[in-house]
């Protein structure tokens, strides 16, 4: 099975790397994630700074940490926020399929999906201040309406199946078949998808740091990182190429993951495997 | 055949680029700036970015202030002091006439002082003009001031880009197109790209050898350094990334002016708050902060540090940094004594310019130091005004340089935005206007600083730099910025 799904496995390396990046940097990183000394700035790679100093004198390795931080928490925040509108929406609508709620909650996503999760999180942005909040706003909204509708296909394909009848028709009722059957049916679909929200909302949650309106400073953020190095990049341009590589690694390593996870959760892969 | 045809439309193409790019070599220049004006009428608004494109460009005065920051004779080319130093006699050049034709009367001086300090006036430094009791315009060419007191900066006063002459035929229409009498007529205005002067045939002075002045608006530091790498602009007048200025002066092509401004850069403390209104929390913030610190990490060793609000180029000016000097233990014992707990908060509104949101970033990790909880709120300058400088002054913090020349009397106005009151030093700064003999002016203006410095009434930072950085062949911009001013009078190709 290893073989046949590496990326899987290559991607749930990438991304274990990161949380664990993430985790430590809760309890420890080599120097404090704001702790300056302008006197050491912008010194390259060494015993004393794995990845050297930025422009303040910080410890770009600390605050590559602090970055993942930042962006898991981001991440989680935004898909959790999504779940929760998303799942019971997608239920409801497959249950009420082609009634009023159904069309009720398809146009509302087709609302939501007009107006791109970016240019949500600058609007919001624009009235409330920047913040890290915005982007779990925003993505989290468009998240919404991206797993209401996974959801919802999902539990219909599930709902035609004689199992799932028969549960019905032995008189359980609605919650718990859903809660029962329906679920761990559509798991696989749904954390295929989260995985790639995942990869979505670091990426919108660097864009937007790097255009000053996500996580407001000294917080760490691997895009403000990367616009702080933009005026240095003829001077060091190491200021850009790890914040660069960070967001590389997450971004790779999540969409691999969700890749290896949709073909090992597949049914139909499935099935050819097990011939 | 195709081929060949293709070759030849290519080097016809060629060709014409590099003609085009000579010509324009010889007779434009483009600058870029970073902040696009809200409008061009100098004598009707604050905002520097103004005057940095019409000040003796478009507009001039009866003096003008030169590239040294002396009185130099603008539209008047002689005066004389008469009765005590209490009427002041201009006469006019003769000859000139504004964009539109109009030729320059002494009455156009006295339309353009009236409407300056009229009710309705929009002017945004009418004390420039408290001293003039009357202008009378008795021939063409002669100007009366009556001063209804001694006001020894009158001539400097006159200079500014808020006094310049208007034609009162076209005043109300400056803000969309300038008209002066300058070496440059306006010529259009691309809203969020640029702003196209066009040289003035009928100047009354020596004509300007650039056929054409093109201000490009480009608000990003990093995209600034790209355009004059790639020739889009010919100077970038107020580098904005001072930590690239290093690779322009290893680079043949480009020359770099280090000057200073008139920029005293500060980080203005709420006298509203009661924390603030403290004298000892004041002198522990500033006790808190590393000046040098705060120049080297921000601006890359460009500024000078300053101990009060004053130049340090200015021959009125004293030094004293020493007087608070960084002290982080002094800061937590000052705190202590005025019983300010630890971890205390303080808000700290950034406006966009570099030496506000890096120093803001330094000045915020300083003051952790000794135990406050800096929130920083990096704020665009539309909100930077409309909830800081005006409307309800929501904010304990913030950094922005002040760039008017002489500025100290500000400490001196009522309910300005970081709402200092104290009535001794109005006391100096009223009596100072009644002096004319510069050593007693420079005596009494020692005196202010100290008395602004004992207050630690803001957090006193650095002199802001003026680093340029030009294409070797463009002469004459100014190195230092004793105005706010891009002054292309004298600038040319070599």
């Amino acid at each position: 099975m290893k073989a046949r799904v590496p990326q899987l496995w290559i991607g749930g390396a990438l991304t274990g790397v990161i949380l664990l990046a993430a985790i430590l940097s809760l309890f420890w990183t080599p120097y404090g994630i704001d702790q300056q000394s302008i006197a050491d700035r912008l010194q390259g790679p060494s015993a004393g700074h794995w990845l050297g100093t930025d422009m303040f004198g910080r410890d770009i390795l600390s605050r590559i940490l602090g970055g993942a931080g930042t962006a898991l928490t981001v991440g989680l925040a935004a898909i959790a926020l999504g779940l929760a509108g998303g799942l019971p929406l997608g239920l409801a609508a497959a249950m009420n399929r082609d009634g009023p709620a159904d069309m009720l909650i398809a146009r509302g996503a087709d609302l939501i999906f007009a107006f791109p999760a970016l240019l949500s999180a600058v609007l919001i942005a624009a009235v409330h201040g920047p913040g890290a909040i915005n982007v779990v706003v925003a993505v989290g909204i468009f998240n919404i309406a991206v797993f209401a509708r996974v959801v919802r296909g999902a539990a219909l394909s599930v709902m035609a199946r004689p199992f799932l009848r028969a549960a019905l028709a032995m008189g359980r009722p609605w919650p718990s078949v859903a809660v029962k059957h329906l679920l761990p049916n559509i798991a696989g679909v749904i954390a295929v998808q989260a995985t790639i929200q995942f990869a979505v909302a670091i990426l919108a949650e660097a864009g937007l740091s790097y255009l000053g309106l996500g996580v407001k400073p000294p917080n760490p953020s691997w895009g403000k990182m990367l616009a702080d190095a933009q005026t240095l990049l003829y001077v060091d341009p190491r200021q850009a190429i790890f914040p660069g590589l960070a967001i590389l690694w997450a971004v790779l390593g999540l969409n691999l993951l969700g890749d290896g996870l949709r073909d090992f959760l597949d049914p139909r892969l499935r099935k050819i495997r097990a011939v | 055949m195709k081929k060949m045809f293709g070759a030849c439309l290519i080097g016809a193409a060629l060709g014409l680029t590099a003609l085009s790019g000579a010509a324009h070599a010889k007779t434009g220049a483009t600058l870029a700036i970073t902040l696009e004006p809200p409008h061009l009428d100098p004598t009707a608004g604050a905002p520097a970015a103004i005057d940095e494109i019409v000040y003796a460009n478009v507009f001039e005065g009866l003096t003008r202030i030169d590239s040294q920051g002396l009185v130099k004779p603008g539209l008047a080319e002689r005066w004389v002091i008469e009765n005590d130093g209490l009427t002041y006699r201009f006469i006019l050049r003769e000859g000139v006439t504004f964009h539109d034709g109009a030729t320059l009367e002494a009455s156009d001086v006295k339309f353009s002082f009236e409407r300056a300090v009229a009710e309705a006036s929009e002017n945004a430094q009418k004390g420039l003009f408290s001293a003039i009791d009357s202008v009378e315009a008795p021939d063409d060419r002669t100007v009366i001031l009556k001063l209804n007191r001694k006001e020894g900066l009158l001539l400097w006063n006159l200079g500014w880009g808020d006094a310049v002459i208007v034609d009162p035929a076209s005043a109300e229409t400056n803000k969309t197109n300038p008209v002066g009498t300058g070496p440059f007529k306006f010529e259009d205005w691309a809203r969020g790209d640029s702003i196209k002067l066009v040289r003035n045939p009928g100047y009354w002075g020596k004509a300007s050898s650039l056929e054409r002045v093109t201000f490009k608006v480009i608000d990003d530091a990093a995209a600034q350094v790209a355009a004059l790498l790639a020739g889009d602009v010919d100077a970038i007048p107020n580098i904005g990334a001072p930590e690239t200025v290093a690779q322009f002066e290893a680079d043949p092509r480009f020359a770099v002016l280090k000057g200073t401004t008139e920029g005293e850069t500060i980080l203005s403390m709420n006298h509203r708050r009661p924390l603030l209104q403290d004298v000892r929390v004041r002198k522990a913030i500033q006790h808190a902060i590393d000046r040098k610190a705060i120049v080297d990490g921000a601006m890359f060793g460009f500024g000078t540090p300053i101990g009060s609000h004053f130049a340090p180029h200015s021959p009125a000016y004293t030094d004293l940094t020493g007087v608070t000097p960084y002290d982080p233990a002094k800061a937590k014992a000052l705190l202590q004594e005025a019983g300010v707990a630890e971890g205390t908060k303080l808000v700290l509104k950034l406006p966009p310019p570099t030496y506000a949101r890096r120093g803001g970033e330094i000045v915020a990790a300083q003051l952790a130091e000794v135990g406050f909880e800096v929130e920083q709120i990096p704020v665009d300058w539309g909100q930077w005004v409309s909830e800081v400088f005006k409307g309800e002054h929501d904010f304990d913090l913030t950094i922005v340089s002040h760039t008017e020349p002489l500025d100290i009397g500000i400490y001196a106005r009522d309910e300005y935005y970081f709402g200092y009151e104290n009535p001794a030093f109005k006391e100096l700064m009223a009596k100072i206007d009644g002096v004319s003999d510069p050593a007693q002016r420079n005596t009494l203006y020692k005196e202010a600083q100290r008395i602004l410095a004992d207050d630690a009434v803001n957090g006193f930072l650095f002199q802001l730099a003026k680093v340029a950085v030009i294409r070797k062949e463009l002469k004459g911009l100014w190195t230092n910025a004793p105005i706010q001013a891009n002054d292309l009078t004298a600038a040319r190709w070599e």
